[in-house]
């Protein structure tokens, strides 16, 4: 009985261990050990290989879209500068087409920056209250509200917002309605989350030491937030409403619902406009692969991945920040 | 609750498994059906087709499809709606039989036109539509063209309202505006205003919008939330466009590459058959292409049948 292999199992199945042969000891831990070898290497492998596989996806969408963006500017000869300066895009007129797709870019920054000065200060807002005012009951009420707004999808905010917020902004504050106002709004909302759920973890990781020291100076909960806690989550709250800029400079449908889709510099904020994905959206099925308007579409698509390699590039600066 | 667990997880497997052969085993049948579809034509049809462009034309196509599925129950039709550069694009390649267009594919860049067959399955007319407050009912051409290209801006320099004109474009690429461009302004270049790609949202801006004029095809004319401009004079009818008087009209049509073989030509025959064109063409909203009294090439030249 107590030459079985495995001494151990033999206290709990005894019976069990009378069938083992005796092995020598030699053999036995070289293949236990090639067998450890062997699920080490599977999971290796199997994690290897999830990594490569996410690399690779993103490699090649990147070398994707650079060989298609590029082709407007060399194979169809449209010049790069008109291209991002100029402000007439006509790209179906057959005598003198023009692209210029600055109306666009601007109007996708216009839209994001907007959005972002909305966004932050609700978000940040909603974090401090979650963490610091009311971390109790506060979390357990926004929280859930929080997330359940992650869960709409963007053609439900478009939808919504083409029926209410478009009227509602022709009668109450002017316009048409389609407006930068609307795109700004829409999106806004749809960015909260995302820089609501940032703040929230950058300032509950802050250290307890921050605020019982300023406590013990005799500060005031809100001089303690105002003065020692934002200050020293300020790269994490940045990173946040980068994130959140990216996903409202990426955002097409709720955006394209709401905002008028009108190819000029829009000059005030009830101004209808346009966005790179917007201009996407709408004429990417109407275009033959190859034709000179699909590949400036495809010039469309290599700037938005090159301002969302920026933003991350931003966001990677900002946490090399907060490790200092 | 750990034997429960491993229960569920039994059966979850045991519905993926179920789920995994049944798709696996509909697709070997397609095939096999799809190749003995060629021996045999008289007998009953089979396989599958795969259909894809303008998504106007989507509605049409896919309610035909229904119908030829029904009393074709072993075929199976796909059809999606992607665009008509999609479609083009897909059906050249060879990726789809059928390419639905509103635009011949001589419009289009980088399609090779001259391998595709066109087949025009139906006709669509389309006209000006203004919100019904502005008060008219009949713009003369030339005053169509000032309107789309900026050079009126109020309706009351027409007789109507005392209203700004909101124009509600499409996109730049879109048949229809390409159409309408064409045969309702001449090939003028419209100028700026909203842009919206689907014809239930620019009839929706339309309607909501003081001022607004917009184009949309003769089956949105359906209620009083919209005004349909006559031109000219000219009412925007179906006789009107079937005999030739009023201009703003285009084909939809379906290509294949190279003539349709198989089930393809079996379908596109049906889509031209009595029973299509004079009952389900209409219940759509389109006009069938057997009774136009007129027709008209890719370079838009018009001329009697």
């Amino acid at each position: 009985m107590h030459q079985c292999i495995y001494p151990i199992m033999t206290y709990f199945r005894g019976v069990w261990c009378i069938m083992e042969k005796l092995v020598p000891a030699k053999d036995r831990l070289l293949k236990s050990n090639k067998n450890w070898l062997d699920g080490e290497l599977r999971g290796k492998i199997l994690v290897i290989l999830c990594a490569v596989i996410m690399i690779s996806a993103t490699i090649s969408i990147t070398i994707f879209l650079g060989t298609k963006g590029l082709q407007s500017f060399i194979k169809n000869g449209v010049s790069l500068i008109e291209f991002i300066t100029s402000t007439q895009w006509n790209p179906t007129n057959q005598a003198k087409p023009e692209y210029g797709a600055l109306p666009f870019i601007f109007g996708s920054f216009a839209v994001t920056f907007l959005a972002a000065i909305v966004a932050a200060p609700l978000g940040i807002g909603g974090a401090i209250f979650m963490t610091e005012i009311a971390p109790s009951w506060g979390k357990k009420i926004l929280q859930p509200v929080i997330e359940l707004l992650v869960g709409i999808p963007s053609v439900v905010y478009g939808f919504i917002g083409l029926t209410v917020l478009v009227p509602f902004i022709r009668e109450q504050v002017g316009g048409l309605g389609f407006s930068l106002l609307s795109g700004t709004i829409v999106l806004s909302i749809m960015i909260l989350p995302t820089v609501t759920t940032i703040a929230t973890d950058a300032m509950s990781s802050l250290s307890k030491n921050l605020r019982e020291g300023s406590y013990a100076l005799g500060a005031t909960r809100w001089q303690t937030i105002r003065k020692v806690l934002i200050p020293a989550a300020l790269p994490t709250l940045l990173t946040a409403i980068v994130l959140g800029m990216a996903r409202a400079f990426g955002e097409a449908l709720a955006v394209q619902m709401v905002i008028g889709n009108v190819r000029d510099i829009p000059t005030s904020i009830l101004d209808a406009s346009a966005t790179l994905t917007t201009i996407i959206t709408l004429n990417m099925g109407h275009t033959t692969y190859g034709s000179v308007e699909n590949n400036t579409l495809w010039s469309m698509g290599l700037i938005l991945l090159i301002m969302s390699f920026a933003f991350i590039l931003l966001i990677r600066y900002l946490s090399s920040r907060r490790k200092m | 609750m750990k034997s429960f667990k491993k229960i569920s997880l039994a059966l979850i497997l045991a519905a993926l498994m179920v789920f995994v052969a049944a798709c696996g085993g509909g697709t070997t049948t397609n095939k096999k059906d799809g190749t003995s579809n060629k021996e045999n034509k008289t007998a009953e049809l089979s396989g599958s087709l795969s259909v894809s462009g303008s998504s106007a034309m989507q509605p049409l196509v896919a309610a035909a499809a229904e119908e030829f599925m029904a009393k074709n129950p072993k075929v199976d039709i796909q059809v999606n709606a992607g665009g008509s550069g999609t479609g083009l694009s897909q059906v050249a390649e060879g990726s789809v039989q059928i390419g639905n267009s509103d635009v011949f594919a001589e419009e289009k860049e980088g399609i090779p036109a001259d391998q595709l067959v066109d087949h025009k399955v139906a006709v669509v007319g389309m006209t000006a539509a203004v919100n019904p407050k502005v008060g008219i009912k009949d713009i003369k051409k030339a005053d169509l063209i000032k309107v789309f290209t900026g050079k009126i801006t109020n309706w009351k320099e027409l007789g109507g309202a005392d209203q700004k004109i909101v124009l509600v474009n499409r996109p730049d690429s879109s048949g229809t505006r390409a159409i309408f461009n064409k045969f309702a302004l001449d090939g003028a270049t419209p100028a700026e205003g909203i842009t919206e790609d689907s014809s239930n949202t620019v009839k929706k801006i339309i309607n909501e919008t003081e001022g607004a004029v917009g184009y949309l095809a003769f089956s949105y004319f359906t209620d009083e939330t919209v005004t349909p401009l006559a031109i000219d004079g000219v009412e925007p009818t179906a006789e009107n466009v079937q005999s030739g008087k009023f201009p703003v009209w285009a084909y939809q049509h379906s290509y294949t590459k190279g003539e349709a073989t198989d089930l393809a030509k079996v379908f596109l025959d049906y889509l031209m058959s009595d029973d299509i064109q004079n009952t389900l063409l209409k219940e759509q909203g389109y006009l069938p292409v057997t009774k136009m009294k007129v027709e008209r090439d890719a370079k838009g030249n018009q001329k009697d049948l």
